[in-house]
């Protein structure tokens, strides 16, 4: 695995909802083996306060040595992020994890709700690049059309259409991605790899696992050091005992997950 | 990996825990730093004093549910539950990368009972490649009504005494913070014949959820570390170091090469680097470059000569 540890230049800021912040950093030794999936360290200060780095989704990659991230603002840390300044370095690591593996031979459907759309611009983006027969459906949800919309514009540049539905019916559907879901064609053997909220992404499981589809899921755990040293990251498997999020994940086999649902 | 950098200066950092002479004081903490291989893509592993690895049981654990950590002020709240593979997996599948780093490896060991902690010395005993067995002697000693071995100088010592007589390495004795008078269980494990005592582990703590009303790690209690237990640290290592006579090593919110200094002027002769790894991974490496250059710059014949150091009054 090649993770390192670098000092990124933010190279541009957009601030697409009061609270939803998207930084682009300037780190080519990441950018350039990152796989979808994969997420970075990234300090959020230099003092001792908050202390420990924060997990971010790699949101996409650009051939010149770019990576973003997209984030939203729910505490102190993600708090000092959004208020750093272009031009300003952040310490990052990364890419770290096990990230979607992409099932060429199947049809493929990203499901991603809230911030978990971050990494699937991403693998959307990746799967185009491998070549597919079949472009991959995509399905998002989130609060309301001020969050949804500029998330579903990135998918649109690639020429991805996009299913949307939202909690406030101001997008899309009026209610659960689940139910948008239930309504499209998805064809047999499709793969669906899945990031959001965890009740969400145990609806999707639930509905995969009726219409025998595959299902990759992203989950979202307290991490201290991203990188199998803490053993703090745990999420519980169905053989029993532990699997780690940072390293052994942070995408699973949903099969392979002990779901409470 | 890179070679070792032609602008460190040649300086004397030699130390010695015991019979293992270290090319200089900076260890890694037990459970901070995997098993030294997740570390490999961040630091010349060489270059540390020694690393010290996961705390191994006899039996292999899956340590406690989720959630286990919770950042707190300048520091963190763990309760991982000694979560590992277990002493005959940690030989088979562990030291052979271990041996590979070219690093004096300290292996961590714990119990629930006095015989586990003589089972799994024995088994260590005679596996190549240990510089040094760390005792973790924080755990519950189930026999006793889960009483901490440490807690009790009888019960600290005893332990001491079953690992002296069942290996040859150096055994040093990691010291609870959680105690009245820590200088009295160093002094147990002293006369045991413990060659030194690394502190502290960490303190017990607490973090609650005011909004859900719930303890925010599902074990409740949990061992705070990283800077916000530092002062602590500090003054536990300068009062054992005045208790006893073997080396002693410093633990606690340790981050850079200035952090070191101080705990070898209260008397540390070593000192292991935890939670800050977890900050940043070049940590242990960035503190040997710090100490070095201190070393060479205040033209010390060695870095012994910091140790115990402290001015108390002019
Ligand atoms: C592998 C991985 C990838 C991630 N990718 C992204 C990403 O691409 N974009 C993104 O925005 N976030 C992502 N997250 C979540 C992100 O790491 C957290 O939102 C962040 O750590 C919060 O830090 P903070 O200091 O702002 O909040 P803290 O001060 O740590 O927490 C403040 C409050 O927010 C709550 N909180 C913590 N995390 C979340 C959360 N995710 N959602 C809602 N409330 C939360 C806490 O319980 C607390 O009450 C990811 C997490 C993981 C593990
Ligand atoms: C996540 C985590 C796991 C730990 N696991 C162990 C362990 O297995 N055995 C042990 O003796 N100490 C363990 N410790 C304690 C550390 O080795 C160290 O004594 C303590 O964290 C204080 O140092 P620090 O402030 O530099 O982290 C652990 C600490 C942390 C944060
Ligand atoms: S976050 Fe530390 S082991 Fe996964």
């Amino acid at each position: 695995m090649s993770q390192i540890q670098e000092k990124t230049q933010i190279i541009r800021i957009d601030r697409l909802t009061s609270d939803i912040v998207r930084l682009t950093l300037d780190a080519p030794n990441i950018a350039s083996v990152a796989s979808p999936g994969q997420f970075v360290m990234i300090r959020t200060g230099e003092t001792n306060d908050p202390l420990l780095r924060r997990p971010f989704s790699i949101s996409q990659t650009s051939s010149d040595g770019h990576f973003q991230i997209l984030f939203k603002v729910v505490g102190r840390g993600t708090d000092l992020l959004s208020h750093c300044r272009e031009g300003e370095c952040l310490s990052v690591l990364g890419p770290l994890g096990s990230g979607y593996r992409i099932d060429t031979s199947r049809p493929a459907c990203l499901v991603g709700g809230g911030m978990g759309i971050a990494p699937l611009l991403f693998l959307g983006k990746r799967i185009l690049q491998n070549g597919v027969d079949q472009r991959p459906l995509v399905v998002l949800g989130a609060r309301n059309r001020e969050e949804l919309q500029p998330l579903i514009d990135d998918f649109a540049d690639l020429g991805l259409k996009v299913h949307a539905a939202t909690d406030d019916g101001s997008l899309g559907h009026h209610g659960l991605l689940t139910d948008v879901l239930k309504s499209l064609d998805l064809g047999p053997e499709c793969m669906t790899y899945v990031c959001g909220p965890k009740p969400m992404m145990a609806a999707v499981y639930l509905f995969c696992r009726s219409k025998k589809y595959g299902c990759q899921v992203s989950v979202e755990t307290a991490m201290a050091c991203g990188m199998g040293a803490c053993l703090g990251c745990i999420v519980p498997l169905k053989k029993g005992g532990y699997g780690h999020s940072c390293s052994d994940g942070p995408v699973f086999d949903a099969e392979d997950l002990l779901w409470q649902l | 990996m890179k070679f070792v950098d032609s602008k460190t200066p040649a300086v004397d950092l030699q130390v010695s825990i015991g019979s293992l002479t270290l090319k200089n004081p900076i260890m890694t903490a037990s459970g901070t730093f995997g098993y030294a291989k997740e570390f490999e893509p961040y630091v010349n592993l060489h270059r540390l004093g020694a690393v010290v690895v996961k705390g191994i049981s006899l039996l292999p654990r899956a340590g406690n549910p989720p959630p286990r950590i919770v950042e707190t002020s300048c520091g963190m709240l763990n309760a991982i539950g000694l979560e590992n593979v277990g002493v005959d997996r940690f030989i088979s599948e562990k030291m052979d990368s271990l041996n590979g780093v070219n690093v004096p490896v300290v292996v961590n060991i714990l119990g629930d009972t006095l015989e586990e902690y003589r089972e799994i010395s024995e088994r260590l005993a005679d596996v190549e490649g240990i510089a040094a067995i760390e005792v973790n002697i924080s755990c519950p000693n189930v026999k006793k009504g889960g009483v901490a071995f440490g807690t009790v100088p009888e019960m600290a010592a005893s332990v001491t005494k079953a690992v002296k007589e069942s290996c040859s390495v150096p055994v040093i004795v990691k010291l609870s913070p959680n105690v009245t008078d820590i200088s009295l269980i160093a002094r147990g494990v002293e006369e045991a014949g413990a060659d030194a005592v690394s502190l502290i582990n960490t303190l017990i703590g607490m973090a609650i959820d005011h909004r859900s009303r719930r303890p925010k790690l599902a074990n409740v209690i949990g061992g705070l570390s990283g800077p916000a237990i530092k002062p602590v640290a500090l003054r536990m290592v300068f009062q054992v170091a005045q208790a006893v006579s073997i080396p002693v090593i410093g633990i606690g919110g340790i981050e850079t090469a200035e952090d070191v200094l101080e705990f070898m002027l209260a008397g540390a002769t070593a000192v292991q680097i935890g939670t800050a790894n977890f900050v940043n991974p070049r940590a242990s490496e960035e503190a040997v470059e710090g100490i070095s250059r201190y070393v060479a710059d205040q033209r010390l014949q060695s870095v012994r000569e910091l140790i115990g150091g402290l001015i108390l009054a002019d």
